[in-house]
């Protein structure tokens, strides 16, 4: 299979431009002949569904919540880039297109990075038009603030819940597309399968996830999108419904599934405090602006702590690593994300993890010093140039609450632990997928009509996404970029018609669907399918997690082979088909996650490099940070499915080329 | 700080098998629960624990588990997302019970909201509502003025985001003696009615929204406040009185 | 807009429950001014004075008739609101925690009932009487003349009155008609009017021996329930009405402060003519 990305010839600038000047069209008239299917409403498919509702065309859009408003970009913390330099601190498109490609560690399409950079202004002005009420300053404009990786500052936000803003804003766009008729909202359903005819998607099979029933539905086009596949790792910040089901049934529909092993692994989470955890909690990456992170350095400290016998604050200033600080003087506690989770993990590897639970990881981020700073500051500035201690604590601790309170009780609420008295405990958690299904520049798979957006495809992010550039790739998809090539895609289908879901493949397709729902609840086995989950997380974190090596890797593909046989063999599901039925919903994501998880194996032990959120500790320096091998592995690894046994896909590659940057390392000594 | 222990806890829990069926509580104990866990981990050991015995395990809505998508519901202890404020069921903690504790766990109880199975509510009403009138009429081009073409007050900003913080989650609902829903869509009015963007349809929203409200069969509005207390999200009962002037401004126009 | 989504919706049978409510209050302040005139020792009077122009004065008549229309409205509104909020909510729950509502707002309909039945039996016990009765007596003084003691009848002319037993043994010529009117039978020329005694009625009503405990508690009883009511609605109609500014808090203290005052003013009047009145 020759993999064509289909960018466009020209600069980079006006590739883009001309190309869309040059894409086919559908007229208004005939695009209400014309279906679409929208799967996920998150930023992506809520953004996609109400735009090509708005054109016209009819549209069904499906989500597993109750309420398309539930999507997990609903999440998102930190903000949304946008290259407006409202703040005049010389940044421009190419700026941002570069940050984010240096941020992916060169391994992004240049082409896809500059559109995303292009229509980023466009972003912001169309969530201000639809109500969405991002952070300003006293003179009425737009606030903005700064993230990291970069050296302006263009994140726009809405306190700490900015994907909450933005996704309710899509979501108002597409209820207004719903109330006016012009998409069909099917909430409570989970896409099941494609339905391809004659090569090109031509639908899905849906199950109602109320009645149970398997709905069958034809479009001209399907658009998937998602979300992540973060839950393979059973912990995650994933929402716990978060599945790869859509994604994984199109690349076992042909679709490529591109690198897999991608993962970005997000530094400040809460650590997992026990065995019944079902999910991490992150705490904004801000707090890194505040907080130094250290580990105790004697490890007969970090054993007292763990038993109860120390309290941090106890800890000697001379006893404490603050390793950040020593590895990476530069940027010390503000490195970016991948590098500050490898870090955590080398130190708790060390046996310096300071969490009493079942793995002793986690580190603490203590906002001490910073107190005592800001309190000196803030006496100061109220003109006492001599504070008592007491002062200074009780002022930077005001300072704290002031920047940071609703974080800081989020924690307490968590821990029962006073983040102002005793420092955080933190430990990284799988965060985002950048890896995803294969897409050409038009943002189509493999599969012709089955286009692919947000984090469930691979494209804008490289090996490592930036802070608050996913909801920046997912609106930029669904409102500026597949309205364009969709309709270029669909200008050939005005002729087809009406779409019937009688024919032979809807049939096959359902029936398929049917049995592998019936072998699962006939199966009479005896373990829970969160018994199965958890096993496979386990060996996903611990051999395909922040540090990965050649033998780790065979490892886990040899046990995820094993524990697949003994999921199917072993899994119960109680109930039956036709009701609600969460332990069904969970066994069908649970055996493409397993799947998944053995390419994802597959994937990084290919990759015979460390890139962004991939590190192979086989390929680092005498520093222990990442070596990138840009001669041999300077491309998309995207991976075709061929039948059940995963171990059979076959690796395809699609070279990137940097024209227009000059690829360098990356340093943040 | 208090160290995890572990407790043992009686359950009574609304069990339903679907729409159609008559609904009971069930007495469940469950033994060994991590004080560090989250309440939605305990119904997860709970389930766990059906599961080995096979029993049909309890249904229950839940997604982000991190207090944003508002997808988690249960009315606990008689409190709405339990006996805790600011905060939903998923950011509750089992060290807020104590050993030997009962612990009653029912559904949103709504008219508008009807019971799907055992814990789990429809909540479509609200997306109804929303598509009645919760938006503003803009194309999605992305052709429109500069994002900073209309200074907006910081104080407006501020407000309408308060605004908007609202997760629809339906605490409001359920917590309300009267089920309604008049905080939920106050603050989708009054998020529009503080913005420019929003004011050029504001008759035609408030008037569309609070008819849909009214289909949807939620009770009236008592000013009695428990609303604005369950709301994790600490939505100010400011939002309905906007909502009343938006209201009679609308109605007298 | 259709006009009669105005009535019909929920939110504007909310204004009609808050202007109506509003407008009681006027009322109440209004009522308690009069009735506090019975605490004036020995000067019945001023409160007869006070019901007949209750009774008679035009401008009254259109508040009253106001008065009694936003009752009914009042009560009719709160109603259908009532069923309303009851069909929103079909099945109950087990267990409830009313911790985050205050007891009065919870109950503003059980309230509500109480208070109009109150009114029910309030109106039969003086309204009634003072309008219908046919046996409704006339104020009239006792003077003592001359050792004898003499029963006059008090007429709305200062200085003019008319003695009792002649016109009870039909000497004089004089007659009463229209329960109120003194006549002249014979030139059927009115010669004066008579105040209807709704003081005496007042006192009679809470000193009988056998029934003015128990009506006394039961008047008390019933400014309790129109306490609580109060100390919801007041302030509860502003926040209807789209009132929610700076100005709230103040208009939460006065609605506290009239929700205790005007009742329990109200409420000290039954007790001082029971317990304490000679």
């Amino acid at each position: 299979m020759k993999l064509d990305s289909k960018i466009p010839e020209g600069h980079i600038s006006q590739k883009w431009t001309d190309y869309k000047d040059h894409l086919k069209l559908v007229a208004p008239n005939n695009r209400p002949k014309i279906d679409i299917i929208v799967v996920g409403t998150g930023l992506a498919g809520a953004s996609a569904a109400a735009s090509l509702g708005e054109m016209g065309y009819n549209v069904k859009a499906f989500c597993y919540q109750d309420s398309p408003r539930r999507a997990h970009s609903i999440a998102a913390q930190g903000g949304i880039n946008a290259a407006k330099n409202y703040q005049n601190d010389g940044d421009s498109i190419y700026r941002l297109f570069y940050d984010t490609i240096k941020g992916g560690d060169y391994r992004a399409r240049e082409a896809n990075v500059h559109r995303l950079a292009e229509v980023s202004g466009n972003i912001i002005d169309q969530c201000v038009a639809q109500g969405v009420p991002f952070a300003r300053e006293y003179g009425g404009l737009l606030d903005n603030r700064s993230f990291g990786g970069t050296q302006v500052q263009r994140t726009f936000y809405a306190a700490g819940q900015t994907g909450q803003q933005l996704l309710l804003g899509a979501y108002s766009a597409l209820s207004r597309q719903i109330g006016l008729g012009r998409v069909h909202m099917y909430n409570r359903h989970e896409m099941l399968e494609l339905v391809k005819v004659d090569g090109k998607a031509r639908g899905i099979i849906a199950r109602n996830l109320v009645t149970g029933e398997l709905e069958r539905h034809s479009a001209h086009a399907v658009i998937i999108a998602s979300g992540g596949y973060g839950n393979v790792y059973f912990l995650s910040t994933n929402a716990m419904g978060s599945n790869v089901t859509a994604g994984w049934k199109v690349h076992k529909q042909g679709a490529l599934f591109a690198n897999t092993c991608y993962v970005q692994i997000h530094p400040t989470c809460i650590p997992v405090h026990g065995t019944n955890q079902s999910k991490l909690t992150l705490m904004s990456e801000s707090l890194r602006n505040s907080g130094r992170i250290w580990v105790p350095k004697k490890k007969e400290d970090a054993e007292a702590i763990r038993a109860g016998k120390l309290k941090p604050t106890q800890i000697a200033e001379e006893d404490r690593d603050y390793y950040l600080e020593r590895r990476y003087p530069a940027f010390g506690n503000l490195v970016p994300r991948d590098v500050a989770s490898r870090a955590a993990k080398e130190r708790c590897d060390a046996g310096h993890g300071i969490e009493a639970n079942d793995t002793n990881e986690g580190v603490y981020l203590d906002f001490s010093t910073e107190i005592q700073n800001k309190g000196r500051q803030a006496a100061y500035a109220q003109g006492n140039h001599h504070p008592s201690p007491e002062e200074i604590t009780r002022l930077g601790k005001a300072w704290l609450e002031e920047k940071y309170g609703n974080l800081f009780t989020m924690y307490q609420k968590i821990t029962d632990e006073n983040p102002y008295e005793t420092p955080m405990k933190i430990y990284p958690a799988v965060h985002y997928t950048m890896g995803g299904v294969w897409v050409d520049y038009n943002l189509q798979s493999t599969i012709p009509g089955c286009f692919v957006a947000g984090e469930a495809n691979f494209s804008d992010h490289g090996a490592n996404r930036l802070g608050a550039s996913a909801l920046m790739q997912g609106l930029a998809d669904g409102y500026f970029v597949l309205p364009y090539t969709v309709s270029n895609y669909l200008a050939d289908e005005i002729r087809t018609g009406k779409i019937s879901t009688d024919t032979q493949e809807f049939v096959d397709a359902e029936n398929q669907v049917k049995a592998s729902i019936d072998k699962f609840l006939n199966n009479n086995g005896s373990k829970s399918v969160d018994h199965f989950h958890k096993r496979l997380g386990n060996i996903m974190w611990n051999k395909v997690g922040m540090a990965r090596n050649e033998e780790g890797l065979k490892q886990a593909i040899a046990e995820i082979a094993a524990l697949k046989d003994e999921f199917y063999k072993e899994v119960y599901v109680p109930g039956k088909s036709e009701e609600l039925n969460p332990e069904l919903e969970k066994a069908l994501r649970v055996a493409d996650f397993i799947d998944l998880g053995q390419l994802m194996a597959m994937d990084a032990l290919q990759r015979k490099e460390s890139c962004g959120g991939h590190f192979r500790e086989e390929y680092q320096d005498a520093e222990g940070e990442t070596l990138r091998d840009d001669v041999n592995f300077s491309f998309v690894g995207a991976w075709e499915y061929k039948g059940e046994d995963i171990s059979q896909e076959v690796l395809h590659k699609e070279e990137l080329k940097y024209e227009f940057i000059k690829i360098a390392a990356r340093n943040y000594k | 700080m208090s160290a995890a222990k572990n407790i043992n806890i009686t359950l009574k829990i609304w069990r339903q098998k679907d729409s159609k069926a008559k609904g009971n509580l069930e007495t469940y104990t469950l033994n060994n629960v991590s004080t560090a866990s989250s309440f939605l981990e305990m119904l997860d050991q709970l389930n766990e624990q059906l599961v080995n015995e096979r029993k049909e395990p309890i249904a229950f809505d839940h997604d982000c588990r991190e207090g944003i998508c508002g997808m988690c519901s249960l009315y606990i202890n008689g409190r709405a997302h339990g006996p805790d404020t600011g905060i939903t069921t998923c950011q509750l903690h089992m060290r807020m019970f104590n050993d030997g504790d009962t612990i009653y766990v029912e559904p949103w109880r709504s008219r508008a909201f009807p019971v799907i199975k055992d814990l789990v509510v429809d909540r479509s009403a609200f997306d109804r509502i929303q598509q009645a009138g919760g938006f503003v009429s803009v194309n999605t081009s992305g052709n429109t003025i500069d994002a900073n073409a209309i200074p907006i007050p910081k104080d407006d900003a501020d407000k309408a985001f308060e605004a908007a913080a609202c997760i629809g989650c339906g605490a409001c609902v359920a917590t309300c003696k009267n089920g309604s829903a008049m905080l939920f869509v106050g603050a989708k009015v009054s998020q529009y009615a503080l913005l420019p963007q929003g004011k050029v349809e504001a008759t035609q929203r408030v008037l569309n929204m609070v008819r849909q409200m009214d289909e949807e069969g939620f009770g009236n509005c008592t000013n009695t406040g428990a609303c604005e207390i369950e709301c994790p999200k600490g939505i100010s009962l400011e939002n309905i009185a906007r909502m009343n002037r938006e209201y009679l401004k609308a109605s007298l126009k | 807009m259709a006009k009669s989504a105005f009535l019909k919706s929920s939110i504007a049978k909310k204004y009609w429950m808050a202007l109506t409510g509003l407008f009681l209050c006027l009322f109440l302040t209004g009522h308690l001014l009069g009735n506090l005139q019975l605490l004036i020792p020995d000067n019945a009077l001023h409160f007869n004075q006070y019901a007949l122009f209750m009774t008679t004065n035009p401008a009254v008549k259109i508040l009253s008739y106001l008065t009694y229309i936003s009752i009914l409205f009042h009560a009719i509104d709160g109603i259908l609101l009532t069923i309303q909020n009851k069909k929103a909510r079909p099945v109950g729950y087990a267990k409830t925690d009313g911790s985050s509502s205050s007891m009065a707002s919870r109950n503003m309909a059980v309230l509500g009932t109480i208070i109009l039945v109150f009114i029910v039996t309030h109106m039969a016990n003086f309204w009634a009487v003072m309008h219908f009765d046919k046996k409704m007596p006339l104020q009239s003084v006792t003077i003592e003349n001359m050792g004898q003691k003499m029963e006059l009848y008090v007429t709305t002319d200062t200085g003019k009155f008319f003695p009792k037993d002649s016109i009870q043994m039909m000497q004089n010529g004089l007659e009463i008609r229209n329960r109120t009117e003194f006549y002249n039978k014979q030139a059927n020329l009115k010669m004066g009017e008579g105040y209807k005694d709704l003081y005496k009625i007042t006192i009679a009503f809470f000193k009988d021996p056998k029934m003015g405990l128990i009506a006394t508690i039961l008047y008390v009883l019933a400014m309790f329930a129109l306490s609580f009511h109060l100390l919801h609605g007041f302030q509860s109609a502003f926040q209807s009405l789209g009132i929610n500014n700076k100005f709230t808090p103040a208009i939460k203290k006065f609605g506290t402060a009239f929700a205790i005052i005007v009742p329990l003013l109200f409420a000290i009047i039954p007790i001082y003519i029971h317990f304490l009145l000679k």
